[in-house]
């Protein structure tokens, strides 16, 4: 198989490692060869951050390049737009509406662009946006905004949807698991917006 | 059964399956999980040193003392660690000692983007670079096996892409290394003139022997595919190379970078048209080519300066990038911020508030150089926030009036206390804050000196910076220790000891609220009545208050964690607090 690359954007903070994490795993039970590229240190402050999921016969690069990204699951609607050249022309951008104001906006020496995702769609891109983090609120725990969007991902034929919940099960303690499955389910039911 | 491994993690289970005993390191990205991974073994001791220095000084001890042992850091660490590093060339070892370097080309999360292979030149030691998590364990076990049979420290030398990559990785069982029984033997372990002179030239002897066993060795390998282009590459930059050339290359993959195979490269030069050395940072292997007189291509295609990926190699040795969508807009830039409820926040508004010139230091309390706060005049390295400022008032005395310096604690213990010695001993006028959050934050939260635990999760007595400033002769009266969330006291006491004439030191004390002990159950609100949308709030540069409907600040409940930082900034008496 070619290598489909998947990759997660996000806030530091917003728990994209857990989402990489859990398709890793996913990948690896489906047996193929994978590589995830994680950030840690300073961008996990509050920055945009960026993962990598790359899985297939044999993976060398732990990154995607332009125009490589099967799929790219955006946390923020800012992040879709800055990851967006990374999209492969008939890939798949799935996107949470909840913004969060960047520090130069907050400041006030920028403004938060208008209308980013229906800039996005505009250009003919396959976009599928919805409030994840009210399905995140809904589940009960607003930290479950990853496995929302996981849920989701569960209904666009990269995996086995038992393979992602078995390993969503694997990746997270015991105690949250009821709240975790709960969201992949309301992810999974999602109806995304349109444009 | 392979399982998916982080770089960094399969090192450490490469020290675990090695037989190594002893860790010893300083957290530094992309470094740090390598000890911390190493840390859950229960057969290894690990522990936090207070530098780099110290904790490579330790690990040198603990290789004669019959263990294996590891010492881990990032790329500046090594700047710190250098004095025992290049004698330890000297000295060699005794059981196996294996140095992790991590480099950070692209600056993910450091103040430079050096390259570490020059000291495994200058040093004389060997050095090895994986470019996956399954070669990190195998070459980590390998650097043991190497440090003793030529009896020399082995660097092991990785990058921010492989150390936080996840790839997998086959585990094997812990095998118990030979013992090694430690023996009195000052002509090789006492390094003065007489001594150190016959071992320079042991080192010597050595390199050219593992010049040799570089010639032979697997870690060092030619994948012959066509002879039109050649590839020279080692660490990542091979799986970029793979994912762009494939079978249309063929290459020479370099596990050991140092010392450099001659022969092996000039039998591959020999077999290709076109050769390009492909290497992230500086010319290293580059310049050996040309050393040899082999015609080669490298830096005047590529880059010298941040990190490569398959899209460099694609624009610059292909015809470019795949076709892809560009989004039409400047989009803002979203920088690292001070958290939500961050401790150094209240401190940088008042350090701005006063307009004081600011020396900087390295961690979290860095971010307050940033807008809104832009209150951070100097940031060089770890330490130099105390010795920049003494050097600057005695250069300019009248500075004294209106400077400080800020260090966490941690960086505090790393490098502060010999910089607040000198201030002590040369009769400095200085102001020192100490930004004691009680965690090494920046770099993801370890337990130091001062925090009352250890790696290993053990209680100790924590160690008081007050007691250390006393202890060097600050008087007691100018040891101020106060809440940075009380912004109004913080600003009375940097009054006063700014107007003190001697060495003062304020300890700013509150924990890290990312920490679990710290309560986050309250939540802060605007009242809209009572704003008057003077916007003072907003000078905080809070990521948790933005401006919302009729662009009039409000605060997202979602991030607030109730510090309530704000409330006392609010001449109105807009912002309440509430139980969650
Ligand atoms: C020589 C060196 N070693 C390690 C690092 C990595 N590093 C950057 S900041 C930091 C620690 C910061 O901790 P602290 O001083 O307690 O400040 P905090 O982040 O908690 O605010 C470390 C280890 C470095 N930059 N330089």
């Amino acid at each position: 198989m070619n290598t489909k690359n998947i990759m997660i954007v996000g806030v530091g903070g917003q728990g994209t490692l857990l989402t990489s994490k859990i398709l890793g795993n996913a990948a690896i039970s489906a047996g193929y060869d994978v590589k995830v590229s994680e950030v840690h240190g300073m961008s996990q402050r509050g920055g945009s951050v960026v993962t990598y999921v790359r899985y297939g016969a044999q993976v060398y690069s732990p990154v995607i390049g332009l125009g490589e990204a099967d799929l790219i699951l955006a946390f923020e609607p800012l992040e879709a737009a800055r990851a967006l050249s990374y999209l492969k022309k008939d890939g798949i951008l799935v996107a949470n509406t909840r913004k969060i104001d960047p520090m130069p906006v907050i400041s006030g020496a920028m403004e938060y662009p208008q209308d980013v995702l229906e800039r996005i769609a505009s250009l003919g891109v396959d976009l599928r946006a919805f409030d994840a983090m009210q399905s995140a609120q809904n589940a009960g725990n607003e930290k479950t905004l990853n496995v929302v969007l996981v849920g989701y991902l569960s209904t666009l034929g990269f995996f086995e949807e038992s393979a992602l919940r078995d390993a969503l099960c694997a990746c997270v303690p015991e105690k949250l698991r009821d709240v975790n499955l709960k969201a992949f389910e309301l992810g999974k039911n999602a109806e995304v917006s349109a444009f | 059964m392979k399982t998916l491994f982080l770089g960094n993690e399969a090192v450490a289970r490469g020290l675990y399956e090695a037989g190594c005993g002893f860790v010893s390191s300083y957290p530094g990205t992309p470094s740090t999980e390598i000890t911390e991974c190493a840390a859950k073994y229960s057969e290894i001791y690990a522990e936090w040193a207070p530098n780099e220095k110290v904790a490579l000084e330790a690990a040198l001890g603990a290789c004669l003392g019959g263990k294996r042992a590891f010492c881990g850091m990032k790329h500046v660490g090594l700047n710190v660690a250098a004095d025992p590093l290049f004698i330890g060339a000297y000295t060699g070892v005794g059981a196996g000692l294996v140095i992790g370097v991590a480099d950070d080309p692209g600056m993910h999360s450091s103040q430079n983007e050096q390259d570490s292979r020059h000291y495994a030149e200058s040093a004389k030691l060997p050095m090895l670079e994986p470019s996956d998590s399954a070669e990190c364990k195998e070459f980590t076990k390998l650097a043991f096996e190497l440090s003793e049979a030529f009896d020399t420290p082995v660097l092991l030398r990785l990058t921010t892409r492989v150390s936080h990559a996840r790839s997998l990785v086959e585990c094997a069982d812990r095998q118990e290394p030979a013992a090694f029984t430690y023996e009195k033997d000052p002509q090789k372990h006492v390094m003065m003139p007489a001594y150190a002179k016959p071992r320079h030239l042991a080192a010597e002897d050595r390199l050219r022997r593992l010049s040799a066993y570089a010639e032979t060795s697997d870690l060092n390998r030619i994948e012959f595919h066509q002879d039109a282009l050649g590839i020279v590459c080692a660490g990542n930059t091979y799986n970029y190379a793979k994912e762009v050339f494939g079978d249309r290359a063929s290459y020479l993959k370099l596990g050991m970078v140092h010392p450099f195979p001659e022969q092996l490269a000039r039998q591959f030069a020999g077999k290709v048209k076109r050769l390009i050395v492909i290497e992230e940072l500086d010319p290293f292997l580059e310049n050996k080519f040309r050393a040899l007189g082999i015609a080669c291509e490298g830096k005047n295609l590529l880059s010298l300066c941040g990190e490569y990926s398959q899209d460099l190699l694609k624009e610059r040795l292909e015809n470019g990038s795949n076709p892809h969508h560009v989004y039409p807009d400047p989009i803002p830039p979203r920088p690292p911020v001070l958290c939500p409820g961050c401790p150094h926040r209240g401190l940088y508004y008042v350090l701005k508030k006063l307009n004081l010139r600011v020396f900087g230091d390295i961690g979290c309390y860095t971010l307050g150089a940033v807008a809104p706060l832009n209150a951070i005049d100097t940031c060089f390295c770890m330490g130099a926030s105390v010795s920049a400022m003494h050097g600057f008032e005695k250069a300019s005395p009248e500075a004294a009036k209106n400077s400080v310096g800020v260090i966490g604690d941690s960086t505090f213990m790393h490098s502060g206390i010999t910089g607040l010695v000198n201030l002590c001993y040369n009769q400095a006028n200085a102001t020192l804050i100490i930004l004691d959050n009680s965690i090494t934050a920046m770099t993801g939260h370890q337990q130091n000196p001062c925090t009352g635990y250890t790696l290993k999760g053990e209680a100790v007595h924590g160690i008081l910076p007050e007691k250390i400033c006393e202890g060097a002769g600050v008087d007691p009266k100018h040891i101020r220790i106060t809440d940075p969330n009380e912004p109004e006291k913080l600003e009375a006491i940097l009054r006063e000891e700014l107007a003190f004439n001697g060495v003062s030191v304020i300890i700013t004390r509150r924990p890290c609220v990312l920490l679990k002990q710290v309560k986050k159950d309250k939540l802060c609100t605007i009242e809209s009545d009572s704003c008057k949308n003077c916007r003072a709030c907003m000078k905080l540069g809070c990521p948790a208050i933005y401006l919302g409907g009729g662009k009039r600040p409000q605060i997202d409940g979602t991030l607030c964690t109730g510090c309530t930082l704000c409330t006392k900034l609010c001449k109105f008496g807009a912002i309440r607090t509430q139980a969650r």
